[in-house]
């Protein structure tokens, strides 16, 4: 199968190409060879890049079949133009298992859609105690090891987890945030946090964890993926460990880069996420720290969730939004006010993002995978939650006036999503 | 249309109760208007009872069509109504519905032994089964107009006519 | 920011949720109604026709018998039908979510719908559910809010100092976990008291209560000078378990409210408190007694708040 994409603007972040022409396609790989294609797509006015790497996106599958599943949710991350994704360790049972993960990768690759990285879980059932079986994990096809959303509350145990994890050369994504702090606290504590009467989950929650952190990897050596970074003091901490050189990398996740404690409003669950939304300044300090790649990526932190997950209240609603098909048009939010030009703010999604998941896709060089996103960047887009293919529809941007759609989306030069 | 003079019915209603009083006589004048006119009243036929006042919104039947008014006042009845020979004061006297709720509360104080209502007008219009037994003046008012008691700022009462709001 | 939940496009109380983003007009509109209410409180025949035909269900998922009995005596003076619910023990430990129990409600042809809820922004999330004509009276959500306990807490004061434009308040205790105070700072603010203090440990005090307009005194000396209001708060039993105060003893001898340091307020300062008291360990006994101590009238003017706001909200 041979392809053709004409006429598009071709941006590749990873070598700073930005012009139009046309890309070609042969044996699901970026070709050099122009030989007469199977296939011409008329791409006129649209961006050509590289599909969209998603670090974190929930598939609900296994055992939360009844939020969404595989089949809906890589559906919709192909309507995003994401092409590949990590999905957190946090099903049911937690991906803490060879066989688990095996039925993942082989589910997943049966759809043939997007490619699915799974993550595994760091410790048995993700209760903070006992060590997962990592090197068995990793042949099954775990990528890196995670304890998603779950505390570990014992230093010991993570000190533990990454000796061992740093033994096989595995990385380990974490989401700094100290357990006893955090506890029972499901808003930002500050003002908004005071006058709606909802339990804080304080800043230092995450600082204090991050630095623990930090000092292991320093011990360690162990080679850390900070997921989620929700504050400012956070930024700071990660400029002096990248300035320090340490082995580290980190995301932050697309809704805490446009949205801030004040947008709970009048108790809407539907901005309870995890982390909390924070100040408008840690909110400012993360798009700033993303532009100066302090932050290396963006993520949807896609988590479907069931009218019944979100029609509580605030405090006992499941935390957590719909998001691969917002990753494109939020992270262009983010590129347009910090005035990027496009390949910069697509590298976010997609080469940085493939050198943390360590993959060779997320460019468009020759040889590279022919994952392609083709997309209008100007096309407004208005979030209609009944209209997302993904079974979550629960957003803070219902109703927000976006821009840029995908057109087609392309995994291993296979045209998987057309619009 | 010409309105007769308020002060001069005042006077002429007073002098019509005044040989109809007995000890046991007692006045409840009716917010706004009707307050007016029995606080007149009262003093000029001198009751001993102290005058009550009442505050006729929590028996209105228009409240589910209406809600609450805004600020009712606060009814104050400082004697036992029980045996009284009660004179119910208000300024015109329309439907009767404002009557007919007021009797329903003057009820919820006590059994009163007679209820006479005493109006400075009647324009007519009754949706009720009632009539006043003092009545200063009979005017044909027509519906899209209200007719209502005002104060002057020196005290003086006067009727006024005007488009009705719902109008 | 979206508009205010609580009033109807004419800006009219449809459901009462919190007293913060109420105008002052509104405040005042319902302390005159209670206190035409007060007078029908006092009558022989305590009862109007106003409710009439109308159902007050109070939707008690955090138990509370005080705050329900006050509201079913205010919703019975309305001459409503009132139905009490104790969902705490009934189906919520079923299963049956939030919502279904309120739509099963609202299927038996309810009007107001009073809650009580231990999390916070509960009845707000009730208030976007119902149906236009129904009408959501919250009685305490979580540490949020507890708007009739602000209010009546309001006519109190009103009652005793007639005006707020010259009151010193000072508001003693677990301001932390305490939506009386939420209600009582953002009403007092609203109607434009000059100075409100909030006199507590760290332990107890929300992170940027400043925020509130309060002024924040870890003394309670210097607190209470020249008082002219002192709301004591009560503190639950539970806070001496955690890391949020040592002890009921050392508590008290900080922050207990005794005749000695009452002396440090104004002469003619009014004492309030919400209720249930814990007579020893936020309040000395002699001063809950006391000739200050306006804690029984507090709890006679709640009904006629409560009716206030029933009669307003379904109107």
């Amino acid at each position: 199968m041979r392809l053709a994409i004409k006429n598009a603007r071709i941006i590749d972040p990873a070598s700073g190409r930005d012009g139009v022409g046309d890309l070609h396609v042969a044996d699901g790989k970026i070709s050099e060879e122009h030989a007469r294609p199977d296939r011409v797509i008329d791409a006129k006015g649209l961006v050509a890049a590289p599909g969209f790497i998603d670090l974190s996106a929930r598939l609900r599958e296994p055992g939360f079949e009844y939020k969404a599943t595989l089949e809906s949710e890589l559906e919709a991350a192909l309507a995003g133009g994401v092409t590949s994704l990590a999905c957190p360790p946090d099903t049911d049972p937690p991906l803490d298992e060879p066989g688990l993960v095996d039925m993942l990768r082989r589910r997943a690759k049966a759809l043939s859609r997007a490619r699915v990285y799974p993550l595994g879980a760091l410790t048995v059932k993700l209760e903070g105690e006992r060590l997962t079986e990592m090197a068995q994990l990793a042949e099954a096809g775990c990528v890196a090891f995670s304890q998603a959303n779950a505390p570990l509350a014992n230093t010991q145990v993570l000190w533990r987890a990454l000796q061992y994890a740093a033994t096989f050369g595995f990385p380990v994504w974490l989401r700094p945030q100290d357990a006893w702090l955090a506890k029972d606290g499901v808003a930002h504590e500050g003002e908004l946090a005071t006058r709606l009467g909802l339990p804080g989950i304080p800043p230092f929650a995450e600082t204090i964890a991050l630095a623990t952190m930090l000092e292991l990897v320093r011990a360690t050596g162990a080679r850390v993926h900070f997921c989620r970074l929700s504050t400012a003091g956070a930024v700071e901490l990660m400029r002096a460990a990248r300035r320090e050189g340490l082995p580290v990398s980190c995301d932050v996740a697309i809704h805490h880069l446009h949205l801030c404690d004040m947008d709970l409003g009048y108790f809407d669950s539907n901005c309870r996420l995890e982390p909390p939304l924070r100040s408008a300044r840690d909110r400012d300090a993360l798009a700033r720290g993303l532009e100066e790649q302090i932050i290396d990526c963006a993520c949807s932190d896609h988590t479907p969730i069931d009218d019944d997950g979100k029609h509580l209240p605030f405090a006992e609603a499941e935390p957590g939004a719909t998001g691969l098909e917002l990753l494109l048009p939020l992270t262009l939010k983010w590129g347009e006010a910090r005035k990027l030009p496009l390949a910069k703010t697509l590298a976010r999604i997609t080469c940085n993002a493939a050198q943390v998941l360590g993959v060779s896709s997320g460019r468009l060089a020759a040889g590279a995978p022919a994952d392609v996103a083709i997309f209008d960047p100007k096309a407004p887009l208005r979030v209609v939650p009944e209209m997302l293919k993904s079974q979550g529809k629960h957003t803070p941007f219902a109703g927000h006036e976006l821009a840029g759609r995908v057109r087609y989306t392309l995994v291993a030069g296979n045209v998987v999503y057309e619009a | 249309m010409k309105l007769p003079d308020a002060e001069q019915l005042c006077e002429q209603l007073a002098a019509e109760l005044r040989p109809r009083l007995t000890p046991s006589s007692a006045m409840i004048g009716l917010y706004t208007g009707g307050a007016w006119l029995a606080e007149r009243l009262h003093a000029l036929l001198g009751l001993a009872t102290p005058l009550g006042l009442m505050d006729i919104a929590f028996y209105r039947d228009d409240y589910h069509a209406q809600g609450l008014h805004h600020d009712p006042k606060r009814t104050k009845i400082a004697f036992d109504v029980n045996g009284r020979e009660l004179l119910l004061v208000d300024d015109v006297l329309y439907t009767g519905r404002t009557v007919r709720a007021a009797m329903n509360e003057l009820f919820d104080y006590g059994r009163p032994a007679s209820i006479a209502l005493v109006v400075l007008a009647d324009r007519g219009g009754r949706e009720l089964p009632i009539c006043a037994q003092y009545c200063g003046a009979r005017l044909d008012v027509p519906s899209g107009m209200r007719l209502r008691l005002k104060r002057e700022a020196n005290g003086k009462l006067a009727l006024a006519l005007e488009p009705s709001r719902a109008a | 920011m979206q508009r205010n939940p609580q009033l109807n496009a004419q800006g009219e109380l449809q459901h009462l949720l919190s007293i913060e983003g109420l105008p002052r007009e509104i405040l005042g509109q319902i302390l005159d109604t209670a206190e035409s209410f007060v007078g029908v409180t006092e009558r022989e025949v305590k009862k109007v026709p106003l409710l009439r035909g109308k159902s007050v269900f109070n939707l008690f998922f955090e138990p509370s018998t005080r705050t329900r009995t006050t509201f079913e005596i205010a919703a019975k003076r309305l001459s409503a039908d009132v139905i009490n619910l104790n969902i705490a023990l009934s189906s919520q430990t079923k299963g049956e979510s939030l919502l279904d129990t309120v739509a099963n409600l609202s299927a038996m042809q309810a009007d107001i719908f009073v809650v009580r809820h231990a999390s916070s922004g509960a009845p707000f999330l009730i208030a976007r559910h119902v149906k236009p004509h129904e009408h959501v009276v919250n009685a305490g959500d979580g540490r949020h809010a507890h708007p009739t306990q602000g209010l009546l807490d309001l006519y109190t004061i009103r009652h005793y100092k007639k005006d707020f434009s010259r009151l010193t308040v000072a508001i003693i205790g677990d301001v932390l976990h305490s939506r009386v105070a939420r209600s009582l700072i953002q009403g007092l603010t609203t109607l434009g008291a000059p100075q409100v203090r909030v006199i507590a440990p760290q332990t107890l005090l929300p992170s940027g209560v400043e925020a509130l307009g309060v002024k924040v005194f870890h003394d309670m000396r210097a607190g209470l000078r020249d008082c002219d209001v002192v709301v004591m708060l009560r503190l639950q039993n539970e806070r001496m378990k955690g890391a949020m105060l040592p002890s009921a003893q050392e508590y008290f001898k900080n922050y207990g409210l005794t005749a000695e340091k009452l002396a440090l307020a104004r002469e003619d300062a009014i004492v309030m408190h919400p209720g249930p008291m814990n007579r020893g360990v936020e309040i000395d006994s002699s001063v809950a007694d006391g000739p200050h101590s306006v804690i029984l009238p507090q709890v006679t003017f709640g009904i006629a708040v409560r009716m206030a706001v029933m009669s307003i909200v379904a109107g």
